[in-house]
């Protein structure tokens, strides 16, 4: 069986966002980029499901800038056997929307035949929430969304859900869209040697217009502003304080 | 224009805060239509025809539509989507499992957790956990949104809508619910409750959490903690807040021992009241907190949780 894994170049958790002065988004240029976490856990798991025999090939695919190429090194220094980059834009700033991203990959899996897709639940970025999901309409497969456990025997997978208030267990019929939470695994770290190895894995490149897909945005960007600042606070010198102020305020 | 709106029902019954905080958001598209549906759906229509501003309620009941599985729901809201304009949901987990599916089958983008109604194509939605607000403008001829229920009041009740029966559509039969599990600790559930304590990496160790837990307990709150103190081992991932892990709203938010990396900031700052217990002074936690105190913790806390009584 392969696995298909997608993984998104996005801001680094860490970097602080700042929006752009002409209100046109927020500014990716000379910032530190990284894989997005939840895609790494995707990458994890695929390569668990090699490590346990249950998967013949990781396939790792990046869609976007070209620089996504670094995140797709990234991919293969953790284990994935070979990766492709399907060039979508040229500035750093265009972000490709789920619904085109999933029609890409939906190409690439009438291609490829894999059993499995694992995404991330979500990109940090766009936080939209919905590639995993629209992929698994397109292709007419089971989906088994914010997954924090997953078993995949032959037929079926059983996959436990992260939802409001507990967990939900399905039985997803193969093959299928599985999205993944942040207790499913903890990424490992690619090792200097694996990173070097990777450098020699085969990466594929395409474009869009490769798989015959038109990427235009239905959504236009109006504007993007910075969130309501909060109102500085006081600083109080003792507990005895802090309970009289939250007393005031109505907070307990 | 007329909108069609998933209500949120769970083994039968309606939520009915998150159903009519979206009935409000929904106000403005048009006349309101909701969807019940459910292995048993006919008592959440009855209670979703009396939110104030429902022109009416569709029940489905089916098997099928039991456990809310994403499959034979999506299929049942597209096959209902030709006389909407507008098809909306509150931004529950099980909103979001769906409301994706139905826009890819319907080949239109999904707006998720929209906060904002502009115009009938225009929608205020954050972006980066929250960093970011931004408006977009849809070009597509049915819109599929998720609301953010935190950001709109819910309806009021005394309206009488009319019910109607509907089937459901065929189950395409992807999928078949297991079990549910109920999150087993007597503490409230970290995104919906009224207060939240959180541990961070100055906390030191697994069992000195155990002063967290103490105070959370004596709050009656949820228990969450920074990325780096679940990465050093002292808490579990799921108590994680921060934008890698839950984004939570509270009432009121507890930062111990937190510095306030921008990561753990991006889960929290919606909170109303955030106080801030760090013996760093120059923390950036103390830059969003309305409350904070400079000290250390483990005499601070365990007072804190003393006097509260």
């Amino acid at each position: 069986m392969k696995v298909l894994v997608p993984v998104k170049r996005v801001i680094d958790y860490n970097v602080k966002v700042r929006v752009k002065a002409d209100g046109s988004g927020v500014d990716l240029a000379n910032v530190k980029m990284s894989m997005n976490p939840f895609d790494e856990i995707a990458v994890e798991e695929a390569i668990r499901l090699k490590e346990a025999g249950k998967a013949d090939e990781v396939i790792a695919v990046s869609i976007g800038v070209k620089q996504s190429q670094e995140t797709l090194r990234t991919a293969l220094a953790m284990g994935a056997d070979r990766a492709i980059l399907v060039i979508a834009a040229d500035d750093v700033h265009t972000d490709i929307e789920p619904l085109s991203v999933a029609k890409i990959l939906a190409k690439i899996v009438e291609e490829e035949q894999p059993g499995v897709v694992l995404c991330g639940k979500q990109a940090i970025d766009n936080d939209m929430n919905a590639t995993g999901q629209m992929l698994s309409a397109l292709l007419g497969w089971s989906q088994g969304t914010f997954a924090s456990e997953v078993d995949i025997d032959g037929d079926t997978a059983k996959v436990t859900r992260e939802v409001d208030g507990g967990l939900q267990t399905l039985s997803v019929k193969m093959p299928a869209i599985i999205t993944v939470d942040l207790r499913l695994n903890e990424p490992r770290y690619a090792s200097l040697p694996n990173i070097m190895k990777a450098k020699k894995k085969p990466l594929d490149e395409k474009t869009a217009a490769d798989y015959g897909v038109d990427v235009t945005p239905r959504l236009e960007i109006v504007k993007t502003v910075e969130p309501a600042e909060r109102a500085a606070g006081i600083i109080v010198g003792s507990v005895d304080e802090l309970v009289e102020k939250l007393k005031e305020a109505g907070a307990v | 224009m007329a909108v069609l709106l998933l209500a949120e029902v769970t083994s039968g019954e309606l939520a009915m805060d998150a159903t009519a905080k979206a009935v409000t958001a929904s106000q403005a598209l048009g006349d309101v239509t909701v969807l019940c549906a459910g292995a048993s759906a006919a008592a959440a229509g009855e209670a979703a025809a009396k939110i104030d501003g429902v022109a009416k309620v569709l029940v489905a009941e089916d098997a099928s539509l039991g456990h809310r599985l994403a499959e034979p729901t999506a299929a049942l809201i597209v096959s209902l989507a030709g006389d909407y304009d507008h098809i909306v949901a509150p931004a529950t987990t099980d909103a979001k499992n769906v409301m994706p599916r139905v826009a890819a089958l319907l080949d239109v983008m999904v707006i998720s957790d929209a906060t904002a109604v502009i115009d009938a194509d225009t929608f205020e939605r954050p972006i980066y956990a929250g960093n970011a607000m931004q408006t977009v403008k849809s070009s597509d001829a049915k819109k599929v949104i998720t609301f953010r229920t935190a950001t709109f009041d819910a309806a009021g009740e005394g309206g009488s809508a009319s019910v109607e029966t509907i089937g459901a559509a065929e189950n395409p039969g992807l999928s078949e619910w297991v079990e549910d599990k109920v999150a087993a600790s007597d503490r409230p559930e970290l995104t919906s409750a009224g207060v939240v304590v959180s541990g961070g990496r100055g906390v030191g160790s697994e069992e000195d959490f155990k002063i967290i837990e103490a105070l959370a307990d004596k709050l009656g709150a949820a228990v969450g903690a920074s990325r780096a103190a679940v990465d050093s081992g002292y808490a579990p991932n799921d108590w994680q807040v921060g934008q890698t892990g839950k984004v939570v709203a509270p009432d009121l938010y507890v930062a111990v021992g937190i510095s306030g990396a921008i990561q753990h900031l991006a889960g929290m700052k919606d909170s109303k009241i955030i106080v801030a217990i760090n013996k760093d002074e120059e923390a950036p936690i103390f830059q969003v907190a309305d409350f904070g105190l400079v000290a250390d913790l483990f005499s601070a806390v365990p007072e804190l949780t003393e006097k509260l009584g």
